[in-house]
């Protein structure tokens, strides 16, 4: 929830420690996860930075969690995340700082060719 | 009083450089770009080595394609001199080329001082008309169509993907095109396999597809490998071609694959399909991330569609299979931009292209290491997948 007191002319996507305030991101679902999210191919998560936004989109779709999260809370090495067209692990992976209107791809390997 | 051919021929040599052979043969293979403007069929008797064939009637429109840098150092030449110092001056005067010199004596005093002189091999007419199209285009044209015919392009299955893929590029004239897949055509196939048809259902694919491939373009040798491949096979299929595409089913095939062609150093252009969604990349050893850069694990079972039988729209096999024939025929050519550290995603239902980078992992388990070091043992190693899809019901 964005908070009524901040301006949305003034609003930065690294809101104040404490802050009520989240970024807004977009995340592509690949097709194999879309069951665990309804069937949409696109969900809105907020967070700070990429664990946030992964973490609220688990919160939101329990379904995704093992898939996206190993047992210890590290991305699964055979799921992709992309910020934009950038991939997270050349960044500073799930530290990673979202900005507002940012999209995430999740890619998990996809093999069918008949 | 008016000019006679011969004085404006004077008076233009007086405006333009030329170059005597000896010097020009000095630079070749130095990277110079040199033009002959002579006519095709004169091209076709016998050019001076690594020439471009531009016919003068043609230049103006066709030399930013062979010399886009007008500050680059440019020889032409013709039969004797002149009409490729009619030509210098046009570029020189109208096209603002900086470094542009015409050759004198032409090809003829070439020979005469005993000069490398490189005869491509003719298109027969009938190739010439059947490939009429390609000849139209500069980054084509006869020397691009004949690495096309002397290519040697692997198909891993003759399914969804392969099916288009094969057909393109038999009509595009590659000149061999390796087939492998172990099947027999299926009804269900028929909803996507273009290249097979209802009379062949129950016969092997590979012979279906050479059927096909043949009724084409008898110009195309098809080699079948009616198996699949394996640990135990992949080195002898594979070795010998230019190109491979990816078009097979499950992670373990895709996997030792990868790890074979890093170790032959062979381009792959890999595309998958599920659904309505597609993905395409090209991994060319070496100059890019290979698929263990992008996957360094498979997925476990459950979200690994590969392991049983899932829906495809039937014409997506057609997009992304014509994505990767395009891709192989830019390779061969050396034209372009090939999807190299990129992966695009194709969303047939939102009609969206999504493009990713893919980045050269350093602790990459095969391509950070040479590939000789890659040793048969290690070749597909992957964990138990039968067992993973046969975990998953």
């Amino acid at each position: 929830m964005r908070s009524s007191a901040c301006s949305p002319t003034t609003r930065r996507s690294a809101p104040p420690p404490g802050s009520l305030l989240s970024t807004m991101a977009t995340i592509k679902i690949p097709p194999v996860l879309r069951a665990s999210v309804g069937g949409e191919k696109e969900v809105s998560a907020s967070g700070e930075n990429i664990g946030d936004v992964l973490r609220d989109l688990a919160s939101n779709h329990p379904a995704t969690q093992s898939q996206l999260f190993s047992a210890e809370g590290e991305l699964n090495r055979y799921v992709n995340v992309y910020l934009n067209d950038e991939d997270v692990r050349v960044l500073d992976g799930l530290d990673t700082l979202v900005g507002d209107g940012d999209t995430l791809v999740i890619l998990p390997a996809m093999a069918g060719g008949r | 009083m008016s000019t006679s051919g011969a004085e404006l021929l004077r008076r233009i040599k007086n405006q333009i450089d030329e170059v005597d052979p000896s010097e020009v043969n000095e630079l070749i293979g130095e990277g110079v770009t040199i033009v002959d403007v002579r006519g095709s069929e004169e091209f076709a008797t016998g050019h001076l080595p690594g020439a471009k064939s531009i016919p003068r009637g043609h230049l103006e429109a066709r030399i930013e394609s062979a010399a886009p840098d007008r500050s680059a150092e440019l020889i032409l030449y013709c039969a004797s001199g002149n009409r490729s110092a009619y030509a210098a001056r046009t570029l020189q005067e109208d096209l603002g080329y900086e470094r542009v010199r015409s050759m004198t004596g032409g090809i003829a005093l070439w020979k005469d001082r005993g000069y490398d002189v490189e005869v491509p091999r003719a298109l027969s007419p009938e190739q010439r008309d059947r490939y009429s199209r390609h000849l139209l285009i500069p980054e084509i044209g006869a020397e691009g169509q004949q690495k096309l015919l002397d290519a040697k392009v692997l198909l891993l299955g003759a399914g969804g993907l392969g099916s288009p893929t094969a057909l393109y590029l038999a009509a595009a004239g590659v000149g061999t095109l390796g087939i492998v897949d172990d099947d027999v055509v299926d009804l269900s196939n028929l909803q996507r396999q273009v290249i097979h048809s209802t009379p062949r259902i129950g016969i092997p694919k590979v012979d279906s597809a050479e059927e096909s491939i043949h009724a084409l373009n008898p110009d195309v040798k098809v080699v079948k490998y009616e198996t699949r491949i394996d640990a135990s096979n992949i080195m002898e299929i594979i070795e010998g071609y230019d190109v491979i595409v990816d078009g097979v089913d499950n992670f373990p095939t895709r996997y030792l694959l990868n790890d074979a062609t890093v170790r032959l150093r062979i381009p792959v252009v890999s595309a998958s399909i599920l659904g309505f969604d597609g993905q395409l990349s090209v991994f060319k050893p070496y100059d890019g991330p290979c698929y263990r850069c992008l996957f360094r694990e498979p997925p476990p079972a459950e979200l690994a569609p590969s392991c049983g039988a899932n829906g495809v729209l039937g014409v997506l096999p057609g997009t992304m299979g014509l994505l990767q024939a395009t891709e192989v025929v830019k390779l061969i050519l050396g034209i372009g931009e090939p999807a190299i550290g990129r992966l695009l995603l194709y969303d047939a239902l939102g009609a969206t292209l999504t493009e990713v980078k893919v980045h050269r992992d350093p602790e990459c388990p095969i391509c950070s290491r040479d590939p000789e070091d890659i040793t048969d043992e290690e070749l597909g190693v992957f964990p138990d997948y039968e067992a993973f899809c046969a975990a998953a019901g």
